[in-house]
């Protein structure tokens, strides 16, 4: 790991002046992925900016239908939350099975999503919940956040503070692992509205990134059930391919995990 | 046996300081002054070295300094060898390229290390190490061995042309074409066993220092062997001679085999440390270990198995091409040749075999025994031909094999080994009956209606173990002899100390070789302290490898142990003025048969050591030493069964059940061997299922240089095990015991391919068998 | 270098570190508890867990910064008065453990699985929970045995003390 300079945020409007203040700074709220990359110095910021004793960051909040879970909020504190299971346990099942127990105690639905990493769970969930993304300075649609590999619609210095998003009628997430990383090989989140809308986002699969799958949206809309989607061609043409699985076989794979979401939810 | 003695479920003593944090691996080793080493590794699998230019990298904050491959050559350090010479089938020796510990001229793999930095701390170091500017001219580069015996390919070492190490063969060639020629049915199959990383938890780390006082070297290092580690640095290294070299490898976290070779930075942290005045330790990471750590396995061989009309083996030919990497390790050679193709006869009475073995040079790193070493190999390729025959010839598997199990001993094989005991029959009843195999159709039914696809598999394989003796060995062209020392010590106060030349790290030694002396004098286990791991404490051993700690190491123990027994019994007899022969040793007294006469244990070995009143003539002191050199190999054997349900719409192949039956011979402490067995078992899954190294074959680069790539079985792709044993004693050692370190590994990765090939119906599988291969083979075949 | 305080083990510590050093090295540099070690360089093997207040943690994905002011369990600190913590007598007990590498944080999971499931384990969930846990020796059987074993133990200890 290269030298950087730490600092622990006592706020939100600490963190972003923190921020402002350093170089090439970055938020560090888990680190579950930034200091394994520092440590490959594949990353080399000179400020972190310690998020996790910003307790305003913290907490899950349900109202009605309506979810507000602040970003540094923990992925075991998502998974185990009885009032988030309650409306949604779709999302408290995706974030049981990101990494590992010690992942989960310190990894965060912010970071998660700030990193955006193709083969991470919580894109698809954001996607799919058509979730809004809360920062210090406005407030993104889920659908216009992620925007590349690695790449976020947000703006240096912008810090994600909370995600908010309306709980659906029914919704599941299944995921097939990478055997070595255990990363999302495929990941497949579904979720069906009261009205009858349905979203289908897919993530590990995508060769840029979390997308949405027109056809199966369609398919489930008119009928919400495994077999819709039988007939549902998944172009392999966007996808990876890699040592662990090519396009074709991760194409394959979208439409089980697909199917068995819809049966899980 | 007595509640610690030999065949005792003993918890072991180790166990307290590494469940309390208190173990002592290398990396916690810590002395005054002492500096981190980093080494610049060449990016490239193939390069000429145009120049190093280290002089930014020596004035960056904390470095002591920058040392290259051309400084370690003035100061004449030697080449790294192997240490087994085959020769190729037209007699000539094999080609040995030059392995420097520090390349100056090319590099020949990505991790081959240029030049090691010192400094402070280990970020310094690293710091540092990317300032040293290496300019390389890249060559072109041949990664796969089939296609670098090619002519036209790269070309790794001046002195083996067309990169052949070696053209090897044993066995009987016209015997075993006429055999094929003549015979009722013939099984040919391509077998390919992939390439694995051994992944002990612990990386290398090693610590040198040199005493300039006394112009003595102290090397700590991970080591499964640590005095030949001295040998070899004193006798081909030219790091110190062996009076001035003490070798220390303390508590070792895994071994499986890599950690038995002398690899380049141990001698490069002893050289730094006098170059530099400063002790210098180097740790691994993990990545490092990936690139550099010898790898296993990398066969790719044809086989033709003749039947005549009675389903009886009657001739088996194997061709195989071996990879061994970009330098020949320590005892590469011996690997794909004397403990490969001499077990290629398996259970079975075969009467002709052929093997022809080519070993072959690219720019990967190099391969080496790793857990089973070779064994593997010959067992994956036999029981997968078993298997694929029984399915061609419309028999049952185990029918097949039952036709032509070995029934007597002891049996010459066609391949030099003479197996001296066994039952081969009673491990697959074993594990039949265990896996409740007839039984299968029914649950293959059930499974079926659930949308699965069962399928069932086994292997019967043998292994030689407890290698090895030493004449045997040496006529085979080996550098050194395998046998093994021991001294028993016992203190004035009865206490002992046992000092062996065998290495534990993991396999419980301070435990099991305790059980022998408990079960000898009938004194606890905690009176008995095991010594290894120090060449200053212990003079000389061969170390642990290839399941030999309890044949050969222990052997060497109950040698050292007669001699202390009978000193023992003639000083107590002269106490107690009776008969020597009338001395029996029971719960820690040596008493006079049928009387009540008795000497406490300590109370003799008081009297050992006041020497007031010893037999006339009889030296003070009891302490006796011993070498042991194995009359034979030993021949451990068993049946493997495992069953599997493969996803059909992912590929993914879970484990039902697997079932393990060994015949180890005798046990010390069945809950090690039981420990043993399920660690085996799960990396011969993981290369069934999980594991393998991948190069890029355009440029050489590791694609699995970490966890991230490189699937490491975890606790959710294994079941538990079901194991069980039988018992043929080994007649050739005193113990009758045969070895258990290997079996595992050696016995499952052909049971579980077996069983998913008979899931999906389509036997063109390759390992590991990954969801996506086993998707595509199970939708290829319908 | 800043100077770095923390609860090691019911011990108030201090250290000079950097700002890039890592708490794994920090436990083991600077304090002297080699208990806890470094496996791989990507998360995934679990040698260096360790519990920051209360909750188990890799000490090689956390700066020795990020855990100024909270309170550290490391593997020394797990056995009181010289008697083995239950889960250190149950890995002892069903030989959970060969070279010892792997075990400091596979005691320390184990340790905290426990604590989460309050004693209700059954194979599947201890297997699940055992993601980020690496052991080359032991095939977890015997792992997978101790921490059952364990749990038994000490849910059976709840039950009877309430």
């Amino acid at each position: 790991m290269y030298e950087t300079h730490y600092h622990r945020a006592s706020s939100i409007q600490d963190a972003v002046k923190l921020k402002q203040a350093a170089g090439e700074g970055k938020y560090l709220a888990g680190g579950m992925t930034l200091i394994p990359t520092m440590k490959q110095r594949l990353a080399a910021p000179t400020d972190l900016i310690d998020l996790r004793h910003v307790s305003e960051m913290r907490g899950i909040k349900v109202t009605g239908k309506t979810v507000r879970i602040a970003a540094a909020t923990t992925h075991f504190e998502v998974a185990s939350s009885a009032e988030l299971a309650a409306v949604c346990p779709a999302i408290c099942g995706l974030a049981s099975h990101i990494g590992d127990p010690h992942v989960r105690h310190m990894g965060t639905i912010g970071g998660s999503l700030a990193n955006n990493d193709p083969a991470a769970d919580y894109p698809s969930a954001m996607l799919a919940l058509d979730a809004t993304i809360v920062t210090d300075r406005r407030e993104i649609a889920a659908g216009d956040f992620f925007t590349g590999l690695f790449e976020t619609a947000l703006e240096d210095g912008e810090l994600v503070t909370a995600i908010t998003f309306e709980a659906p009628a029914k919704a599941a997430y299944q995921k097939f692992a990478n055997p070595a990383s255990r990363y999302a090989m495929a990941g497949v989140f579904v979720a069906r509205r009261d009205n009858g809308d349905v979203r289908v986002a897919v993530t590990g699969a995508g060769s840029s990134g979390v997308f949405r799958h027109k056809g199966m949206e369609t398919a489930l809309s008119s009928n919400w059930s495994p077999d819709a989607l039988a007939n549902v061609p998944v172009d392999a043409s966007d996808l990876l391919s890699d040592i662990h699985a090519d396009a074709t076989y991760r194409a394959n794979l979208v439409k089980v995990m697909a199917k068995r979401a819809v049966a899980a939810a | 046996m007595g509640v610690e003695g030999i065949g005792a479920r003993v918890a072991r003593k180790e166990d307290k300081r590494f469940l309390t944090g208190k173990g002592r691996y290398t990396d916690d080793m810590s002395v005054p002054g002492m500096k981190y080493a980093i080494f610049v590794r060449s990016p490239y699998a193939h390069a000429k070295i145009r120049s190093i230019d280290a002089a930014a990298a020596r004035a960056m904050p904390g470095v002591i300094d920058v040392l290259d491959g051309k400084q370690l050559l003035a100061d004449g350090i030697g080449n790294l060898i192997c240490g087994w010479m085959i020769h190729s089938k037209d007699g000539s020796p094999m080609k040995m390229g030059a392995w420097r510990p520090l390349a100056h001229e090319t590099v020949r793999y990505v991790g081959d290390a240029v030049a090691i930095v010192v400094a402070d701390s280990i970020a310094e170091a690293k710091d540092a190490a990317e300032a040293v500017v290496v300019d390389y001219q890249e060559l072109p580069v041949v990664t796969d061995a089939t296609k670098a015996l090619e002519p036209g390919q790269p070309q790794l070492h001046p002195e083996a042309p067309n990169n052949l190490i070696f053209d090897w063969q044993i066995g009987d060639p016209a015997a075993t074409d006429k055999a094929i020629a003549s015979a009722a049915h013939v099984t040919e199959i391509t077998i390919q066993n992939n390439r694995l990383s051994p992944n002990p938890m612990e990386p290398r780390a090693t610590l040198g220092i040199y005493d300039g006082g006394d112009d003595h070297y102290t090397c700590y290092t991970t080591s499964q062997n640590p005095h030949v580690a001295r040998l070899v640095m004193s006798a081909f290294y030219n790091v110190a001679p062996e009076n001035k070299l003490r070798v220390i490898a303390p508590d070792v976290g895994g071994g499986f085999g890599s950690k038995i070779y002398i690899y380049p930075e141990e001698i490069v942290c002893l050289w730094a440390s006098k170059r530099t005045g400063v002790p210098v330790k180097w740790t691994s990471d993990r990545t490092e270990a990936f690139l550099t750590d010898a790898h296993g396995r990398d066969h790719l061989s044809t086989v033709k198995m003749a039947f005549d009309a009675d389903n009886r083996i009657i001739g088996l030919k194997v061709d195989t091409t071996a990879n061994l990497g970009a330098y020949m390790s320590l005892f590469s050679s011996a690997v794909p040749t004397y403990l490969y193709a001499t077990l290629l006869s398996g259970q079975y009475d075969i009467p002709a075999i052929h093997a022809n073995v080519r070993t072959v040079y690219t720019n990967t790193a190099p391969v080496d025994a790793y857990r089973g070493a070779g064994r593997p190999e010959a067992t994956y390729l036999l029981e997968r031909t078993m298997e694929t025959a029984a399915r061609e010839l419309g028999v049952s598997p185990a029918e097949l094999r039952r036709v032509n199990f070995i029934r007597s001993f002891p049996h010459q094989t066609p391949v030099i080994m003479n197996y001296d005991a066994g039952d081969y029959e009673a491990s697959l009843n074993a594990a039949m009956q265990a896996s409740d195999w007839n039984g299968f159709a029914a649950r293959k039914a059930e499974a079926a209606k659930r949308g699965m696809k069962r399928g069932i598999g086994m292997s019967c394989y043998i292994e030689a173990c407890g290698i090895a003796p030493s004449a045997a060995v040496g006529s085979l062209g080996a550098g050194v002899g395998l046998w093994e020392s021991a001294e028993v010590r016992v203190n004035a106060v009865g206490t002992i100390e046992v000092l062996t030349g065998s290495h534990s790290h993991g396999q419980g030694h301070e435990t099991t070789f305790a059980q022998l002396v408990a079960d000898r004098f009938g004194v606890p286990i905690d009176s008995v302290n095991i010594v290894h791991g120090d060449t200053d404490k212990v003079q000389m051993g061969m170390g642990t490898y290839g399941s030999r700690s309890g044949a050969v190491g222990m052997s060497a123990v109950v040698k050292a142990l007669d001699k202390v027994e009978a000193k023992a019994k003639k000083i107590a007899a002269h106490l107690m003025e009776a008969d020597e022969s009338d001395i029996v040793i029971e719960n820690g007294e040596l008493k006079v048969a049928g009387t009540d006469k008795a000497v406490p244990w300590f109370q003799m070995a008081l009297a050992a050591y006041t020497a007031h009143n010893l037999p006339p003539g009889m030296e003070p002191g009891l302490k006796e030493g011993a070498f042991y050199d194995p009359a034979n190999f030993t021949f451990p054997a068993g049946c493997y069964i495992c069953e599997v349900e493969v996803d059909p719409e992912t590929g993914v192949t879970k484990i039902i059940q697997f079932v393990a039956a060994d015949d180890f011979g005798n046990i010390i402490n069945p809950m090690i061997v039981e420990g043993q067995v399920h660690g085996g078992l799960a990396q011969g899954i993981g290369q069934a299922l999980l594991e393998g190294v991948h190069y890029d074959p355009a440029n050489g680069q590791l694609l699995t240089a970490s966890y991230m790539d490189y699937a490491m079985p975890r606790a959710d792709d294994l079941p538990s095990f079901k194991v069980s044993t039988s018992n043929t004693p080994c007649p050739n050692n005193p113990l009758g015991i045969k070895g258990c370190g290997e079996a595992g590994a050696i016995g499952s990765p052909p049971a579980l391919i077996n069983a998913i090939t008979d899931a999906i119906g389509n036997n063109r599988l390759t390992m590991p068998a990954t969801p996506q291969k086993v998707w595509a083979a199970a939708h290829a075949a319908n | 270098m800043a100077k770095i305080t923390m609860t090691v083990n019911g011990r108030q510590v201090s250290g000079q570190c950097h700002d890039r050093t890592l708490l794994v090295h920090f436990i083991r540099e600077n304090l002297g508890l080699t208990g806890t070690h470094v496996g791989c360089d990507t998360s995934q093997c679990g040698a260096c867990v360790v519990h920051m207040d209360g909750m188990s943690i890799k000490s090689c994905s956390t700066l020795a910064a990020q855990a100024a002011g909270s309170e550290i369990t490391t593997i020394e600190g797990l056995a009181a008065n010289g008697e083995l913590h239950p889960v250190q007598a149950a890995f002892k007990a069903n030989h959970g453990l060969q070279c010892g590498f792997c075990t400091p944080g596979m005691v320390m999971t184990a340790v905290d699985m426990i604590r989460r499931h309050g004693g209700q384990l059954d194979e599947a969930t201890v297997r699940a929970e055992l993601e980020g846990n690496i052991c080359r020796c032991t095939g977890y059987h015997n792992i997978v045995k101790a921490i059952l074993a364990a749990s038994a133990e000490m849910g059976g200890a709840r039950v009877a003390a309430e």
